[in-house]
């Protein structure tokens, strides 16, 4: 039986599809807009003058714009069948729906100039056997476009590879947070605070190894808030904690276990020397040495890069 | 001062499913089957429901439910927040609906398959958009703090320190509902009572509450009927008239982390509540002869016995030791079984019992004619109600 690849296969080294003319001739307004999207601004393209002063009969075409002149319409829906390849219609027709462009080669016969009225004719060079891709398995299909003009003149020719492929099923597994390092083992990441505009000083802060809070008329306040509900004022001062505290309560976590953390785990509420309390983990400190009223300074950890959490040390 | 709200609407129905670890079906027939319960408990037909209310963390949106029962013109449905704060709540706005005449027939429910399909107890998964409420996580959970019962862990453990309450006093709440869930057929641990040694030997989750501190994880739905002390007169029921009913958040309060306050190990929340309660039924707690205090964990009962006047501040577990919380001593709390013992229906069941004691048939009945206290969720924005005979 005739498998997709021999069907395939035929086509290389026969016509692609009927040779295309373009709609117009080569013309500055086409070059023009080219060359401003592209920030191309050799005056060549674009000024008689300069383009005579670097030994051109007159304006000529960014040569990148070879396959430009021959493009089918835009059209919305598609190409035609007329526009399209047939060899890859067989692909479209076998399951192969993906496609992808993955090498273009330009070789150049001479510049285009004002006038030229550009007929491209394609070949298919090669099929290649089914590849397995990140994208999907499929094949891919090199063309090999050549360029003339209403003279014959040879103008340049083009390799055109694409990838026809399958796409991979996408994994359907519920979304989870879990990765799994190179070992095999789960990494999972440590749990991130929502940041809000009230309270991105705060994070952005312990990011640089501060604790800081909102001051107004010196009345600090946690956890941050737009209003200081005292003043009713929504301006306020941030301050700098000294880091110094007592253990106000403390608890000691048995249950439930997050990945990333170590238990028994103690959680102590600390209520700095500014008359704030936070809660935050302990470093070096066993669960059975934390009791309330014990002096504790603050330090920093970075759980993860750039996410720095407050932890306390026994001071 | 009496106020407006006392005693112009009552519980007319009760009705709940079984209460189970894994119910089998969904949470909108868990709710439609206890709202069906209620009100043929109360002799009212569904046609005539014209209102609802629930918790905002109720799964089973209002005009789903409705349209389920059959119902025909719904001219009122809210819903409280804050988890299982709200429980008495909803039954404070079917009140409110029935004494302006907003609405003549309001069932409250509560509809929940909290053991088999999601558990509170496994920890908070943030929202993808950061708002208040999920910033407010942020200051706890990456710290490992991420479960009710840790929240509650850090004011109970400085509860202690300032009260010298022990771990064994938490235990002998849990030991009063187990031995009420013990004769209770409807509760999960019927027929299991423990004992303070399995309390102590029981296994810890957070210090310092042991796994007995903790409430359990269920599924069941519980529904409850309110409606005017008029219409009530000609129903099946004895009504339980709704003395009074009131929320309250106070004093810095956050969502079970109101660490901020200068006292930690009071609920200022369930003091506010206290007041108005007492306030609206022109009662003190001498009028009260038992009640349903929220025990999704044990420590919280006892600030609670403070607030209500039972004890002063700190002396909590003198009463529990010497008056008693079990049935026999001066305040049987819990009679049910509680959340600890009977199910963890977010405090909707307990307003249930409530309702069976001021009709007297409860399977643990506590004997008199004084009032009826419920409590909702502590360490949380919190309600109550005081339930009266006619």
């Amino acid at each position: 039986m005739e498998t997709l690849l021999d069907k395939a296969r035929a086509w290389v080294g026969k016509a692609a599809n009927a040779p295309t003319t373009a709609r117009d001739p080569v013309n500055l307004p086409m070059i023009r807009r080219w060359c401003e999207a592209m920030g191309d601004t050799n005056p060549i393209y674009t000024d008689e003058a300069a383009a005579k002063a670097a030994g051109h009969p007159g304006i000529v075409a960014p040569p990148a714009m070879l396959d430009v002149w021959t493009m089918a319409p835009y059209r919305p829906g598609g190409r035609t069948a007329e526009q399209g390849f047939e060899v890859l219609n067989l692909f479209d027709e076998a399951g192969y729906g993906g496609v992808v462009a993955t090498n273009v080669t330009q070789e150049y016969g001479r510049y285009l100039r004002l006038g030229d009225l550009v007929t491209m004719s394609t070949l298919v060079s090669d099929v290649s056997d089914e590849k397995k891709t990140g994208l999907g398995t499929g094949h891919f299909v090199t063309l090999a476009y050549e360029f003339t003009n209403q003279d014959g003149e040879f103008l340049g020719r083009e390799t055109f590879r694409v990838l026809k492929f399958k796409p991979n099923i996408p994994d359907t597994k519920p979304q989870s947070d879990t990765k799994e390092k190179s070992d095999g083992t789960p990494e999972f990441p440590h749990p991130r605070p929502a940041i809000t505009h009230d309270n991105a000083f705060y994070w952005e802060g312990l990011n640089q190894r501060k604790l800081l809070f909102q001051s107004c008329e010196g009345r600090l306040r946690h956890p941050p808030g737009p209003m200081d509900p005292v003043s009713g004022s929504l301006d306020f001062e941030i301050v700098e904690a000294s880091g110094r505290g007592t253990i106000h309560s403390f608890v000691v976590m048995h249950q439930p276990r997050l990945p990333g953390f170590e238990y028994p785990l103690p959680v102590v509420l600390v209520e700095l020397e500014e008359g704030v309390r936070i809660v935050a983990n302990m470093i070096d400190a066993k669960p059975e040495d934390v009791e309330i009223g014990r002096a504790v300074m603050a330090d920093f950890v970075e759980v993860e890069p750039d996410y720095v959490l407050p932890a306390f040390r026994f001071a | 001062m009496t106020g407006t709200l006392a005693n112009k609407a009552a519980i007319v129905g009760i009705g709940a499913t079984e209460f189970s670890k894994e119910s089998g079906r969904s949470e909108l027939r868990l709710a439609v089957e206890a709202i069906t319960a209620a009100l043929e408990d109360a002799g009212i037909d569904r046609s005539e429901v014209d209102g609802l209310c629930t918790y905002t963390m109720d799964n089973n949106p209002e005009i789903e439910v409705f349209r389920n029962i059959g119902g025909k013109q719904l001219k009122f449905f809210s819903r409280i927040h804050y988890g299982g704060g709200a429980a008495c709540a909803p039954v404070m706005q079917a009140a409110m609906a029935v004494a302006t005449g907003v609405a003549d027939v309001v069932v409250c429910y509560r509809a929940m398959n909290e053991r088999s399909q999601y558990r509170f107890g496994s920890g908070y998964t943030p929202p993808p958009v950061p708002n208040a409420e999920s910033a407010h996580y942020g200051y706890y959970v990456p710290f490992g703090l991420v479960s009710p019962a840790s929240w509650v862990a850090m004011a109970a453990q400085r509860y202690m320190h300032e009260t010298g309450a022990t771990s064994e006093d938490f235990g002998r709440v849990a030991v009063a509902c187990r031995r009420h869930a013990a004769t209770n057929p409807y509760a999960w641990f019927y027929q299991k009572p423990i004992t303070l040694d399995d309390h102590q030997a029981s296994r810890w989750i957070v210090e310092p509450l042991h796994l007995l501190d903790c409430c359990q994880e269920s599924d069941g739905a519980q529904a409850l009927v309110v409606t005017s002390v008029e219409r009530a007169k000609s129903l099946r029921q004895t009504p339980a008239i709704i003395r009074a009913a009131a929320q309250g958040a106070a004093d810095d309060q956050q969502m079970m982390t109101s660490y901020y306050r200068p006292d930690i190990s009071r609920l200022s929340e369930m003091d506010l509540v206290a007041q108005q309660l007492y306030d609206q039924a022109g009662i003190g707690p001498d009028a009260i002869r038992t009640a349903v205090l929220y025990d999704h964990f044990s420590p919280f009962v006892l600030p609670q016995i403070e607030a209500f006047g039972f004890a002063k501040p700190g002396q909590a577990k003198d009463f529990i030791r010497e008056e008693g919380i079990e049935l026999g001593g001066r305040l049987p709390v819990n009679t049910n079984g509680g959340q600890l013992g009977e199910a963890y229906i977010h405090g909707m069941n307990g307003i249930a019992e409530g309702v069976r004691q001021v009709r007297g048939t409860s399977v643990n009945q506590v004997k008199g004619d004084g009032h009826v206290l419920v409590t909702a969720g502590t360490g949380v924005p919190t309600s109550g109600l005081i339930l009266g005979n006619a």
